[in-house]
């Protein structure tokens, strides 16, 4: 419609657009951050109502020069700090590794955390070793974190004859009671009910374990995700609810998902529920406010919702091309760095890494994924030929197999 | 009829005391019976917990449970759902009330997508020990949000499982196993028939279950396994394969046009029990299915399918089915829609006749 048969007061419709899209300079201008240190820490006890204006700030302990500031400060043992670095340094080096496997045509597809290691990596070490994890699909850090066995993920990715989930699901989708990691669904925010689920089960039973679930910016826009802020609000459930807020979902932007005019962590806010919103690449600060949310569901206080304000430093996944829907650079220039190097930093910072270490640390990473991708193809990669028993494919349909699912295995034949 | 015939195949129910119940009270005895035995049963859903469900169902179990064991939910079918995911994920038996079936869809996706498949894309690590229990069905003047027969959604999911009984003995002995079982069950209560079973002549008095043999129920536990039809009434002319309410309307048709037919009352869908519709259209060579829910994609297809595939050369005539039309469930033409004696009895004449 051109403009002279418009009317006067002729509504518009509004679609969100990101600042910066290929070809355009990143854009971060009129961003504004608390400084580090500069944000109070509540006690555990703290009401929803007294935290609304966490849901609007934003927790950080680094500044960026690696010095850690303000009361929210971790205690936590500069060996602990390397042990989270060393994670951070393998979880980069297998996604790297896994992402070049599916270019090389080795298995279908991939997922890298690149740029969000700290979130998942610092929140496993701040939760109890036998709380139980909700994830999506970038936490491949938690398993990493739990000392899962590296060349067990492998399997699974490439579908071999070892794969602990008998070839059953797109690589990534891990699952692994033993860690305490719940089996990745593959469909959105469908875990995060779930998890409130298992966490009043928890309660119901007297537990001490706590659950903790992760989701992106993107799918806070699902149905589950409320249902799920609800019934934890409702029945005070022990959970974190964590929002990896990566700024991306596929090509769509944060906005898409209603971030333009509010935070992710101001969810909580209708809810009752406290919010925290934190530095994502902060490892301290992830750390910190994993910790208070944690005791503060052990004490029966209920469920917390923290938002990640991180990037995605890589793709989507391996079926999407990133410099075809924002700037190439914008990673690079994100305004609160990169994770390892701010942990780095740090412990640099506090004379207990160097350099050589460094160096040598990542070195050391590599060289173990190497050996271990080495082993696990040996093993096998994904082919065309599964190498699993084709009759295996109608086990754990159900706990017995019924005799229509008996029939049609015998149908198909060996 | 035997009251032997209605009671089936209970594993258990020696030392039981017998009481008259009707289907409500029989569904209530199931719940307060597992709660008793099991600390890891409970049970929540929309107004089930101080006011005991719109139905009654859960009546009584907060006040002797506790409210931790019979709750209150938000009105979400699909935190209801998920979240009970989520409790059998950790090793409970939650057993989740959704007001009625029609109200299901919001959490068809946590059944479709998530309870269905835990098992198998983890390998068996993690299960779904829950039931969903659910009133469904027409001929309570309900209108289109309140009568659905939705099975067929839930029986076309590899994973779940779907029963549906016909009277209150095989209620209790039904959820009691689907409580037990260790999948996912889908439980759905033909509500028309909760408190005495409709034969479909909607202007004739309904008797109450308290004249029919099997609302005689063990107060205690006993089971009846899923998977296994019971023949409510053996016949040589036709079989009728029905389920839920239908089973009452299909014997009141045969009744009523003095037709020797043998009817089949399935109990669970999946996993069906082939075994008995075959012995029993193999004998009779003649078959009409019967169900409310709609025509296309109804499970009556499945069930004509199965008995070609199994019984083609005993067929002497066409499968005959009767189902609920394929339009929305309307309120004031209820009686018109609803496969009522009438119509049962022309299908049966047709599968005699050709």
């Amino acid at each position: 419609m051109d403009d002279m048969s418009r009317k006067p007061n002729a509504l518009e419709l509004h679609i969100p657009k990101p600042r910066a899209r290929p070809g355009d300079k990143p854009d971060f201008s009129g961003w504004s951050f608390p400084e580090p240190g500069a944000t109070p820490k509540p006690d555990i006890e703290e009401s929803a109502v007294e935290m609304r204006e966490y849901a609007y700030g934003l927790i950080r302990v680094l500044d960026m020069d690696g010095n850690a500031l303000g009361p929210w400060t971790p205690s936590i043992s500069p060996e602990e700090l390397r042990r989270g670095l060393k994670y951070m340094l393998l979880t980069r080096a297998f996604d790297e590794r896994m992402h070049r496997a599916q270019r090389q045509g080795k298995t279908s597809f991939y997922m890298q955390c690149l740029g969000e290691e700290a979130i998942a990596i610092a929140q496993t070490m701040a939760l109890n070793g036998d709380d139980m994890c909700f994830p999506s699909y970038r936490q491949q850090g938690i398993l990493i974190a739990r000392e899962y066995p590296l060349v067990d993920m492998m399997h699974q990715i490439y579908s071999n004859a070892q794969d602990p989930l008998k070839g059953r699901q797109l690589p990534i989708m891990y699952s692994s009671k033993k860690e305490g990691f719940f089996t990745i669904s593959g469909n959105l925010a469908t875990q995060v009910p779930q998890a409130v689920g298992w966490a009043m089960a928890s309660a119901y039973s007297n537990d001490g374990r706590i659950a903790a679930t992760w989701l992106g910016d993107g799918s806070t826009a699902e149905g589950d995700f409320h249902a799920a802020m609800t019934f934890a609000a409702v029945y005070k459930a022990p959970v974190i609810i964590n929002v990896v807020n990566n700024q991306w979902a596929i090509s769509s932007f944060q906005g898409i998902a209603g971030g333009e005019n509010t935070t992710f962590a101001a969810r909580a806010v209708g809810y009752g529920m406290p919010p925290l919103r934190v530095d994502g690449n902060d490892f301290l600060a992830v750390y910190a406010v994993t910790k208070w949310a944690a005791e503060r569901a052990r004490a029966n206080l209920g469920p917390t919702l923290i938002e990640h304000f991180t990037y995605r430093g890589g793709p989507h996944s391996t079926s999407d091309d990133p410099s075809r829907y924002r700037p190439s650079d914008e990673g690079r220039c994100w305004p609160l760095g990169d994770p390892i190097e701010r942990l780095r930093d740090h412990l640099v910072s506090l004379g207990e890494w160097s350099e050589e270490q460094h160096r040598q640390a990542q070195e050391e990473a590599i060289e173990t994924v190497r050996a271990t991708g080495r082993e696990a193809e040996k093993v096998g990669v994904l082919k065309a030929d599964a190498p699993q028993p084709r009759a295996e494919m109608f086990e754990d349909v159900y706990k017995d197999v019924p005799w229509h699912l008996a029939r049609q295995r015998d149908e198909m034949g060996s | 009829m035997s009251p032997g015939t209605w009671r089936g195949n209970a594993t258990r129910w020696g030392r039981n005391h017998m009481a008259q119940m009707t289907m409500i009270q029989a569904l209530n005895s199931a719940l307060d019976t597992m709660m008793e035995r099991d600390p890891n049963v409970l049970t929540f859903g929309e107004d089930v917990g101080y006011f005991g469900g719109v139905f009654k169902v859960t009546e009584h179990l907060q006040q002797k449970y506790g409210a931790k064991r019979c709750f209150d939910a938000p009105i979400s079918e699909n935190g209801i759902t998920a979240t009970a995911i989520g409790m059998a994920v950790y090793g409970l038996r939650p057993v989740v009330e959704i007001q009625f079936a029609d109200y299901m869809y919001p959490g068809y996706d946590q059944l479709v997508n998530e309870a269905s498949r835990i098992r198998y894309r983890s390998a068996g690590d993690f299960t779904v020990p829950m039931t969903v229990r659910m009133p469904y069905g027409g001929g309570i003047r309900g209108g289109q949000t309140h009568s659905q027969s939705p099975e067929s959604l839930f029986t076309h999911v590899a994973g779940l499982k779907t029963v549906i009984p016909s009277t209150p003995y095989d209620a209790k002995g039904l959820l009691i196993s689907a409580i037990e079982d260790d999948d996912p069950v889908i439980f759905m209560e033909p509500k028309r028939i909760y408190n005495g079973p409709f034969d479909g002549f909607h202007d004739r008095q309904v008797s109450p279950w308290s004249k029919h043999p099997a609302s005689e129920v063990p107060d205690g536990y006993y089971k009846i396994p899923l998977g296994k039809a019971n023949v409510v009434k053996e016949g040589e002319a036709l079989t009728v394969i029905a389920y839920g309410t239908m089973v009452h309307v299909a014997l009141a048709a045969a009744t009523e046009a003095g037709i020797d037919a043998e009817i089949i009352d399935l109990r669970t869908l999946v996993p069906i029990d082939i075994e008995t519709i075959v012995n029993s259209v193999e004998k009779t060579g003649r078959c009409v299915i019967v169900h409310e829910a709609t025509r296309t994609s109804g499970f009556g297809g499945e069930l004509s399918a199965l008995v070609q595939e199994h019984c083609f050369y005993h067929l002497e005539a066409p499968i005959e089915r009767v189902t609920g039309y394929d339009t929305p469930y309307p309120h004031s033409q209820e009686w018109e829609y609803f496969p009522t004696p009438p119509r049962i009895i022309k299908a049966m004449r047709r599968a005699l006749e050709s």
